[in-house]
């Protein structure tokens, strides 16, 4: 057992949990968070996806104690209050999702690919986004968004 | 005023009562509807009852507040119908969109609905929703009439509120109108509906209502509902179909902290609050299994097929096919394959249960909530209205969260552990227990004159089913012959479970039929649209190839032409549908890159049409897993493929430009819009690799290795 102490979405929290523990489900399981999806459990589909210190990590393959000290930030702790952050606004223009199950991972995923490539064209969005699994085919609008949320942000709005 | 509504009673049907229902709506108008009296026919067993007599039902209710609430059985799984049935309402009450709510899929407060699937929510039930809120606008109006004491006829509405044509001042409001007042209807007659001319909402895109939920991370499935003290389950599985755990061992999961082992029945279950712990419990479960006597696997599947499928019925014919034989010049004849395909929504099946004062309570993952609802309720022993199924948002059906099997395990797990418990498929799971959309083989031998005119079309297919199977051409010698469906698994045919998938069947048939027509076009030297308008006079069929043509930019040119232009056409669930693809073939490879895509549909009236369009794309991007990857590998009962590492379903690299248009046609009625898109894909592109390369493909899916022998056998020939 080993007590870890981190952010959540802000909020600064502690746990005691099992050493080998996973990072999805100590958030799904132990604090309640369900943002993150669990799609695959290999790190195969992104489903899981979460920001670690900014940084798109697949939770379920993140080993839990890993996380101490750092920031976390899930799907639930990225819009500022009711101020959606640019890319979520996007994938709701552009009806980026149809199921949802992906969405999280999708806009969290996006969220990492555009902090690293603010500009990308659309063939480096298909290439960036390529582990991350949609199976309802909606993959035409998320790029549509992830190529608008980069010209808002790009554009200081917001 | 017409008589009192009948409101289905609580007879097994899924339906609640009166009494229960008027408690849940409190004050207010509520409309219940039927489409007919129900029949009864005391011949059939309960269950065939309910199937044959309820699926119309759906209620609206308004309250004193004016809002306007639908409660519809179906769900959400991403296909939008909870953003086009409150379209409907709002329509045909002239409300506004955003004062109409929307409950799905929640048996305790939604009229009884045989599920969602076949692309029938706005088809079957939109035209029912329609009539119930066409004629709680006219109850209104006439409840307006003796209020301002004005006659029915000189009054109009306008969101919401009863108005005189001449008098604006003279006006009451639904609100006003339902205070305090409860009113009960039953459709009789046709109700006075809005002409699609007139409509303000119905046609025009609306906004997902499931957008800002579902962007925030607050859009719930079932696999997020946590009841207190609820347990994950994980369940000991045999290794394989037909193989049998006769002893688990779990004394060690049971040593393990916070661990409990349930037994109920043949499920054995270790139960912990966390889900990796359970699992690591699990792990530690030590079973003896006698394995399975199977021996299938997915390349002997096919002569199996053959061999055992029943004989089947011819479903269509025509003339006489040795007349036919006789008036053609050329017969060309083929055999095709298509492998199991795996559903693989990303939310696996899940669910959880929570026992209260005697009522269970099942959250789901399901496309079918009532019929699940009468299994729980058999399978743990309760009164039906005893149990209730509520239906978070879905992540992704396609036909493979019609059974249910995970929210009776969670029942039964619940009942046996005192505590709720949830179950939640791991991938594996989700791979070994998905009722896979069946293999199949398909044997034509067709017929051409001197003319390019086709003579003969003799088909069979074996295991797909009849969907999609009928030819559509103008054939005048010609028979269709289907041998086993894609429902159930008589006769222990496959060795695991199958059922439907994304437009049943309709798959295999028209990449079986659509590569054929096009083998014939390129016997007869005629470009393949220009050969497929020719033996067509199916006036709606000819427009959708012409539009997709059109915004392709096709021109036309006999294959194989090297340019890599594929066509496919169709029906399914009442819609029309035609594809017209680019693709590039590597040749050092195999690897095919479909560059484009245009695609048309006839759909009838499109209620919400970017909405349409989404489930198109949805179909087109889908539809590439099982034309180009997607078949499920297995062997002595055992299903290989476990995970996304090795079933590879498409990626955002794959996706090729999707260019949609619909043929307008407003005044016929909605059509489905959820499947038909899908049907062309295997087609669409298996063609466009013959007009690239000249090498006809006939087994689905087109793999790199199976492209490669197209290739070889063209450099042979
Ligand atoms: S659940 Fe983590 S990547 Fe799929
Ligand atoms: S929207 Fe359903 S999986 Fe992506």
């Amino acid at each position: 057992m080993k007590t870890i102490s981190f952010t959540l979405n802000g909020a600064p929290r502690k746990v005691t949990i099992e050493d080998d523990r996973m990072l999805l489900w100590v958030l799904r399981d132990d604090l309640g968070t369900t943002g993150p999806k669990y799609g695959c459990g290999r790190a195969l589909c992104g489903s899981c996806t979460v920001l670690v210190n900014d940084e798109s990590v697949r939770a379920c393959m993140t080993r839990a104690t890993s996380i101490d000290g750092k920031s976390i930030v899930t799907i639930e702790g990225l819009a500022a209050g009711d101020q959606l952050h640019p890319i979520q606004a996007a994938f709701v223009k552009h009806a980026g999702f149809q199921c949802g199950f992906c969405t999280p991972g999708m806009i969290l995923g996006a969220y990492s690919l555009l902090k690293k490539t603010p500009k990308p064209t659309r063939a480096h969005i298909a290439q960036a986004m390529d582990r991350h699994l949609c199976r309802c085919g909606a993959h035409v609008r998320i790029v549509d968004a992830i190529e608008e949320a980069a010209a808002v942000m790009a554009g200081g709005a917001k | 005023m017409t008589p009192p509504t009948i409101v289905p009673g609580t007879d097994g049907t899924g339906a609640m009562d009166r009494r229960e229902f008027l408690s849940l709506t409190g004050s207010g108008l509520f409309i219940a509807f039927t489409m007919h009296p129900r029949p009864t026919r005391p011949e059939l067993p309960a269950a065939a009852q309910q199937r044959a007599a309820t699926d119309f039902n759906a209620f609206l209710h308004i309250g004193a507040d004016g809002r306007v609430t639908t409660y519809v059985g179906k769900i959400e799984m991403g296909q939008g119908a909870m953003t086009s049935f409150p379209q409907l309402v709002a329509d045909e009450l002239n409300v506004p969109l955003a004062s109409v709510d929307i409950v799905l899929g929640d048996t305790d407060l939604c009229p009884f609905d045989m599920g969602t699937f076949g692309s029938l929510s706005v088809r079957q039930l939109g035209p029912v929703v329609r009539a119930a809120a066409a004629e709680a606008r006219a109850v209104l109006v006439a409840m307006a009439a003796e209020k301002l004491q004005l006659p029915a006829a000189s009054l109009e509405v306008k969101d919401g509120v009863v108005q005189s044509r001449t008098d604006a001042s003279k006006r009451v409001s639904y609100g006003e109108l339902t205070a305090g007042k409860r009113i009960e209807r039953h459709l009789e007659g046709p109700p006075p509906l809005e002409p699609v001319s007139v409509m303000t909402i119905v046609g025009r895109t609306a906004a997902r209502r499931d957008a800002i939920e579902k962007v925030t991370g607050k859009a719930k499935y079932a696999g997020d509902i946590v009841p207190a003290g609820a347990l994950h389950a994980r369940i000991v599985r045999p290794p394989a179909h037909g193989a049998v755990v006769t002893k688990s061992d779990t004394a060690a999961a049971e040593a393990m902290p916070g661990v409990r082992v349930v037994r109920a029945g043949d499920l054995v279950a270790v139960l912990h609050a966390h889900r990796d712990e359970a699992d690591k419990a699990l792990r530690a479960v030590k079973s003896t299994v006698t394995p399975s006597a199977n021996i299938l696997n997915e390349r002997s599947i096919f002569a199996h097929l053959e061999q055992k499928a029943p004989a089947g019925n011819t479903v269509a014919s025509g003339g006489q096919l040795a007349e036919g034989e006789k008036g053609a010049k050329t017969i060309v004849e083929q055999t095709y394959l298509k492998g199991y395909v795996a559903h693989a929504p990303l939310e696996t099946h899940s669910a959880v249960a929570e026992m209260n004062d005697g009522k269970l309570t099942v959250w789901a993952s399901t496309q079918t909530p009532f019929p699940l609802k009468t299994a729980i309720a058999r399978a743990v022993n309760l009164a039906p209205e005893k149990v209730r199924v509520i239906t978070p948002y879905v992540g992704g059906g396609f036909g493979g969260k019609s059974a249910g099997a995970q929210a009776i395990e969670a029942a039964r797990l619940t009942m046996a552990a005192g505590v709720p418990v949830r179950v939640v498929w791991e991938r594996d799971e989700e791979f070994f227990y998905d009722t896979f959309d069946p293999a199949a083989v398909i044997k034509i031998k067709a017929g051409l004159d001197g003319a390019g005119k086709i003579v003969l079309w003799d088909y069979t297919v074996i295991g797909a089913g009849e969907r999609g199977a009928a030819q559509g051409y103008a054939v005048a010698n010609h028979r269709t012959h289907v041998r086993g469906g894609w429902s159930g698994n008589t006769g222990e045919l496959h060795p695991f479970g199958i059922g439907p998938w994304r437009a049943p069947g309709a798959n295999a048939n028209v990449f079986a039929r659509e590569s054929h027509i096009d083998l014939l076009a390129a016997k007869a030297g005629i470009d393949p649209l220009e050969f497929r308008l020719k033996n067509l006079t199916d006036v709606r069929m000819k427009g959708v190839l012409q539009a997709a043509a059109a915004k392709f930019g096709y021109t036309p040119k006999a294959g194989s032409s090297g340019r890599g232009y594929g066509i496919a056409c169709g029906t399914d669930a009442g819609t029309w549908v035609a594809s017209i693809a680019e693709v590039k073939v590597d040749k050092a490879t195999g690897a095919i890159e479909v560059v484009r895509i245009a695609c048309a549909q006839d759909m009838g009236l499109v209620v919400n049409p970017d909405g349409a369009r989404q489930q198109m794309e949805g179909c087109l991007t889908m539809g590439l897993g099982y034309t180009l990857t997607e078949e499920v590998r297995f062997a002595n009962g055992a299903v290989l493929d476990k995970n996304f590492g090795s079933y590879a379903i498409p990626r955002f690299s794959w996706v090729p430009k999707l260019d949609t248009v619909f043929v307008d046609n407003p005044d016929k009625p909605p059509q489905g819009g959820g499947e038909p898109a899908i049907i062309t894909m295997g087609a669409v592109v298996a063609n466009a690799v013959f007009d690239a390369t000249g090498a006809r493909l006939t087994q689905l899916p087109l793999t790199r290795a199976r492209v490669m022998q197209g290739l070889a056998k063209v450099r042979r020939e």
